[in-house]
């Protein structure tokens, strides 16, 4: 199917791009890579009547390294994490995710904070930037904001942000040198959304040994101790709490993920490259 | 068709400036389909699954079904159309002949340009990561067999011809 008819603009900074969006009462959306967007629109699942293009806009593009802490715009693609061209901080996680989100021509388009602001619950960066317990930064008619990890994603679809709020970057602590981290996702083909994701990071010298639970019906599940998961391979009670029905499908596959994701932080430190 | 949010769009296709109009809603497979007349690009699932539709944007494989043409103003696309006097590309097209890659020929534009990507994004790898990075074009007839085959042709192929300069460098050294 085709799009319904819409008005398109693409300023040059986000001042402009909210005037665009704040008059139309929700009407207006803001969008980056139109990777699911795009695909929402041919279905005719979404009909906004007008895009704002946020890609001409540099400052949504500038990412940076100041002592431990690690800013990534939000126009950053898939492909320019999965191909190290921006800074990784990551100890080589976000390359690793990257390179499983969909497929290259996909990931050539799609955006860090597209992925982010759409908050599909079976998506790679919701789930991991909540393990790497990111800020939010994000930009509205009332000014500057930040919006911690915990209150990002409020359930499938839906995230803090305002109709007329861009979220401009993202904000983590760098991973040491020595962190251990595992990132196992389940799905049947290559590419496709995941049925369960499971991430763990292992970093004694930040005192940080989490581990999350994605792809759920709603946000991610966050397990912010996750030494003895790591160490017992206990999984259930974790399962549990984040809403699982024990015995059902999507609870074994989540076991299996969660299950597989405490083994490689704990006999490989970290997923092979 | 009237539009009333129809906008006027500078872009390169195949390395032409093109001057037009279009509709935002008009996805790039469309506009290069029936308002430049280039059909090489195919439409399959038009959700961008399926991967017929890829094109180049600005040098890397894009779906142009999900694209807006008008988000393409300023930007360099190059359809299937595009790549006549280039080598690589040439010797993909020989390969798919040679090794059965098609059948029907709806996916091979599609797949020629996620092939063209491949060899030269990733010289060095193996089937198994060329089955990999193939996911996102889907072919209903060959199997994908002879896909892997040419593509993996095109690989040694350039293997061996980075490969002989080296050798006749050492041999040169040691004459």
């Amino acid at each position: 199917m085709k799009a319904a008819s819409f008005d398109y603009a693409r300023p040059l900074n986000s001042l402009d791009a909210i005037r665009l969006v704040t008059p139309t009462d929700g009407m207006a959306k803001f969008v980056s890579g139109s990777q699911s967007l795009g695909p929402m629109m041919n279905l005719r699942l979404a009909q906004p009547e007008m895009l704002v293009d946020l890609r001409g806009i540099a400052a949504l593009r500038e990412c940076k390294a100041e002592g431990n802490t690690i800013t990534l715009g939000a126009c950053i693609t898939h492909a320019e994490i999965e191909d190290g061209k921006v800074v990784d901080g990551t100890e080589g996680l976000m390359p690793h995710v990257a390179r499983g989100i969909a497929y290259r021509a996909v990931r050539n388009r799609g955006t860090l904070g597209g992925s982010l602001a759409h908050a599909d619950p079976a998506a790679d960066w919701i789930t991991t930037l909540r393990v790497l317990n990111a800020d939010f930064l994000v930009a509205g008619p009332a000014g500057e904001r930040t919006v911690s990890s915990a209150d990002w994603m409020a359930g499938a679809f839906t995230t803090a942000l305002d109709a007329d709020e861009i979220l401009c970057a993202v904000r983590f602590r760098r991973l040491s040198p020595t962190a251990r981290w595992s990132y196992y996702k389940f799905n049947r083909k290559p590419g496709e959304f995941a049925e369960a994701i499971a991430v763990c990071i292992d970093d004694s010298a930040n005192g940080v040994c989490r581990a999350v639970i994605g792809a759920l019906d709603g946000p991610p599940y966050l397990i912010p101790n996750a030494r003895a998961l790591i160490d017992t391979a206990m999984p259930d009670a974790h399962l549990e709490a984040a809403g699982l029905v024990p015995g059902s499908y999507e609870y074994q596959v989540h076991r299996v993920a969660l299950m597989r994701a405490a083994a490689i932080v704990r006999e490989h430190g970290r997923n092979p490259q | 068709m009237t539009d009333t949010f129809t906008q006027a769009v500078q872009l390169v296709i195949n390395r032409e400036t093109v001057n037009s109009t279009v509709s935002p809603r008009t996805h790039l497979a469309d506009f290069l389909r029936e308002q430049q007349m280039l059909c090489g690009t195919n439409i399959g699932c038009e959700q961008g699954v399926c991967g017929a539709c890829t094109v180049m944007i600005d040098g890397v494989p894009a779906r142009s079904c999900i694209t807006p043409a008008i988000a393409c103003a300023g930007s360099m696309v190059q359809s299937i159309e595009g790549f006549d006097d280039d080598a690589t590309m040439n010797a993909l097209r020989t390969a798919f002949s040679a090794e059965h890659a098609l059948q029907c020929g709806y996916c091979t534009p599609g797949m020629l340009i996620t092939a063209l990507d491949i060899v030269t994004r990733l010289p060095a790898v193996d089937d198994d990561r060329v089955r990999l990075e193939l996911s996102g074009n889907l072919c209903r007839c060959t199997g994908y067999a002879g896909i892997v085959r040419a593509i993996r042709r095109v690989l040694d192929a350039q293997r061996e011809q980075t490969a002989t300069p080296i050798a006749s460098a050492t041999a040169a050294a040691t004459a």
